[in-house]
């Protein structure tokens, strides 16, 4: 193994640690990790190890030491095969973890373990009476195998989420590996001659086991309970970390930009309601959400919301938004997306003094309904200048291309009211 | 930061804690966002519940007494400076608390007409406040009536300071004006809804498959919703009036239906709808 400790200063490349492969391992990953490390083509490392297998075993027994001594890890060659686990959204936007059906890996690994012993059994060259010695041992290896194989599991369930089987399978694996060197191990004895004592020593045996048990017992289940705990604390530290991190980048960051800017009401203003906004965003919108502003909206909420934030942040007038339901983003709507943000603007450039322009969209069955509301001078169609047919384009004319209608109206005290109502496009 | 303003501390359980000393103080001490800054006087703004331009001289002589509750002195001081001089608005300002004992404490040392109540509190939150008044809520001769205020954008919150027994709700970003119009209202006994009070109630309200438990408060009628409608639009009541056909008077009886829908429904929904918002 390699000594980590011979790092030198001068080396700012971090040292290569051996680890052995969590994922697409065959038994223990220790050939994958060997050949990560290594820069070695997997095949050829197990190959190795089969090989040594012929010779006296010794394989098997390297492969139990690297098993039990190196650390597992996210290490060694890339998987080939797909992720253990993938999450698909479903229709109804909440995440589901899917499992990957048991892969023919382990059955191969399986095969290939009999076949090797086979060989192996045929090979060794013993006096007959240790000879008889094998089969029991090879019992013996093959339960431990399996127990530490399950202690892999249950750790990589932990770091990787994987959504654990039912603690029976775990219970019944464990259990057989445990029954197989049991087995193995009585087995040895009868071959000794003792069988005449089997009944006692079995009897001694559980007696110490008992006794270590009754002994060793509070301290594992205290131990267990403080580890548990020690992880609990963590996870808090770490949420209490983000929080932290999230203040510390935006909000303080907004804070010092407006003591600089103390002058400028508008940009203060502006830096204030898009820090607002941020901080409401990172607060109140459920877990599992996009929360950066990165990826695209899916959703009318989120899209209608992203507009009136981006023509806010440009125009520095209030956007007040109400949405009522929600549904999926298509075409359509996407384009009614298109007109009100251009309702938006409009509201904002014209009517931006009269105080917060109101957006409010609503999903009712397959229509949407969007209204951009200003308390500006208003305007009256007919008599729009020139220079103002984006209106009528961007607005009027998009949402009749796609099927919908738009109306802007005057209204009585004061502003101008858009109103864009869409059918959702058949799923 | 004008300091101007009177070193309240906590608790002033006795009346005459007006604003004095803030000479006209202006709205810059507010620690509520954009108020008043971005309109001008005369322009009903969004959050208007009733488009009356100036309260003062809609309702000459008039006078409420009201208790602020808010855990942050800044906002406190900043609401006291706004709404607080007596001779212009008709608002004295009896009692401050910020938190849910010294709330209850003060609220029922000087028995106000109106409570400006946040949502959240140290010790339980805006709720826990009403649950404590309830009594005094319930009072045939001078009913303590509550107005809850806050930043919050999270519906249960909001929804249940309703179900409470607050009487309306505004956010803190609400101009001077408005507020003290809103204060009017409640004193009165109407419902102040926000565009967005309106919005998250027609969401609770909304058509689901579940049958109602009782067919009377778990429904609204189809003018109630286009009332809420109206209101999530941004229209001020006068303006919904004009639009349905309606007096004020009426569109303000629609929206004290809705409120007492909202606090007496039994529906589930109400309760847990806000975890899952409904894609259709």
């Amino acid at each position: 193994m390699p000594e980590a400790a011979t790092l030198t200063v001068e080396d700012p490349r971090p040292p290569r640690k051996l680890y052995r492969s969590s994922d697409g391992r065959w038994l223990g990953g220790v050939a994958r990790g060997l050949a990560g490390h290594l820069g070695l083509p997997v095949i050829w490392v197990r190959l190795v190890f089969v090989g040594l297998m012929m010779a006296d075993g010794l394989g098997a027994l390297l492969y139990a030491a690297f098993w039990f001594f190196v650390p597992l890890g996210v290490g060694g060659v890339d998987a080939e095969r797909p992720p253990a686990l993938a999450t698909e959204t479903a229709p109804d936007g909440r995440r589901r973890l899917v499992a990957r059906k048991p892969d023919k890996g382990q059955i191969v690994a399986l095969l290939a373990m009999v076949v090797v012993a086979l060989i192996f059994v045929g090979n060794v060259d013993l006096s007959g009476g240790a000879k008889a010695y094998l089969w029991p041992t090879v019992l013996v290896g093959a339960g431990v195998a399996l127990v530490w194989r399950q202690a892999d599991n249950a750790r990589r369930a932990r770091w990787m989420e994987v959504g654990r089987r039912k603690r029976t399978i775990t219970l019944l694996r464990s259990a057989a590996g445990v029954l197989l060197v049991a087995t193995g191990v009585s087995a040895i004895f009868v071959l000794q001659g003792s069988a005449a004592h089997l009944g006692s020593v079995l009897q001694a045996a559980l007696a110490v086991l008992v006794g270590i048990a009754l002994l060793a017992g509070p301290y594992l289940v205290r131990m267990t309970q403080d580890l548990s705990e020690e992880r609990l604390m963590r996870i808090r530290a770490q949420e209490r970390a983000e929080v932290a991190a999230h203040v510390h980048d935006s909000v303080l960051h907004t804070l010092t930009l407006i003591q600089r800017n103390a002058e400028n009401a508008n940009e203060v203003r502006r830096l204030a309601r898009a820090q607002e906004r941020d901080l409401r965003n990172w607060l109140y919108k459920p877990e599992g959400t996009g929360k950066d502003e990165d990826d695209e909206p899916g959703t009318l909420a989120e899209a209608v919301k992203r507009n009136a934030a981006e023509v806010e942040d440009k125009h520095g007038v209030p956007i007040e938004v109400v949405v009522v339901g929600d549904c999926p983003l298509d075409d359509r709507i996407g384009a009614q997306m298109q007109a009100a943000r251009e309702a938006m603007v409009n509201a904002a450039k014209y009517g931006g003094e009269g105080g917060a322009v109101q957006v409010f969209a609503e999903v009712e069955g397959r229509t949407v309904f969007v209204s951009v509301r200003d308390r500006g001078p208003g305007f009256d169609l007919d008599s729009i200048p020139n220079d103002r047919m984006g209106v009528r384009e961007s607005i009027i004319g998009r949402m009749e291309r796609n099927g919908g209608t738009a109306r802007l109206r005057a209204v009585p005290d004061g502003g101008t009211e858009v109103e864009l109502e869409m059918e959702r496009a058949e799923t | 930061m004008s300091d101007a303003n009177e070193p309240t501390g906590a608790v002033e359980p006795d009346a005459g804690t007006t604003g004095a000393g803030t000479a006209g103080g202006p709205a810059a001490a507010t620690g509520a966002g954009s108020a008043g800054a971005d309109a001008p006087s005369g322009a009903a703004t969004a959050n208007d519940p009733a488009g009356a331009p100036d309260p003062a001289a809609a309702a000459p002589g008039r006078r409420v007494r009201v208790v602020l509750v808010d855990d942050h002195r800044m906002f406190r001081t900043g609401v006291q400076a706004e709404i607080g001089q007596t001779e212009r608005t008709g608002v004295e300002v009896v009692g401050e608390a910020a938190d849910v004992d010294q709330a209850v404490t003060v609220i029922t040392a000087t028995r106000p007409e109106v409570v400006l109540l946040d949502v959240h509190l140290p010790g339980g939150g805006g709720v826990e406040v009403l649950r404590r008044c309830s009594p005094l809520m319930a009072d045939a001769e001078q009913p303590v009536r509550f107005l809850a205020l806050s930043v919050s954008d999270a519906a249960e919150d909001v929804i249940g300071v309703i179900r409470g027994g607050a009487r309306g709700y505004v956010t803190k970003t609400i101009t001077g004006t408005d507020l003290v119009d809103s204060i009017f209202r409640v004193q009165d006994g109407d419902a102040v809804f926000s565009p967005r009070l309106a919005g998250f109630v027609l969401d609770a309200f909304a058509s689901t498959d579940a049958p109602p438990v009782d067919e009377d408060m778990d429904r609204l009628t189809q003018r109630e919703r286009e009332v809420l409608r109206l209101i999530a639009r941004g229209y001020a009541y006068k303006e919904i009036a004009k639009q349905l056909f309606i007096s004020v008077k009426t569109v303000e009886s629609h929206v004290s239906a809705v409120l007492r829908k909202l606090q007496l429904s039994n529906r589930h929904e109400l309760t847990r709808w806000a975890t899952a918002r409904r894609l259709v």
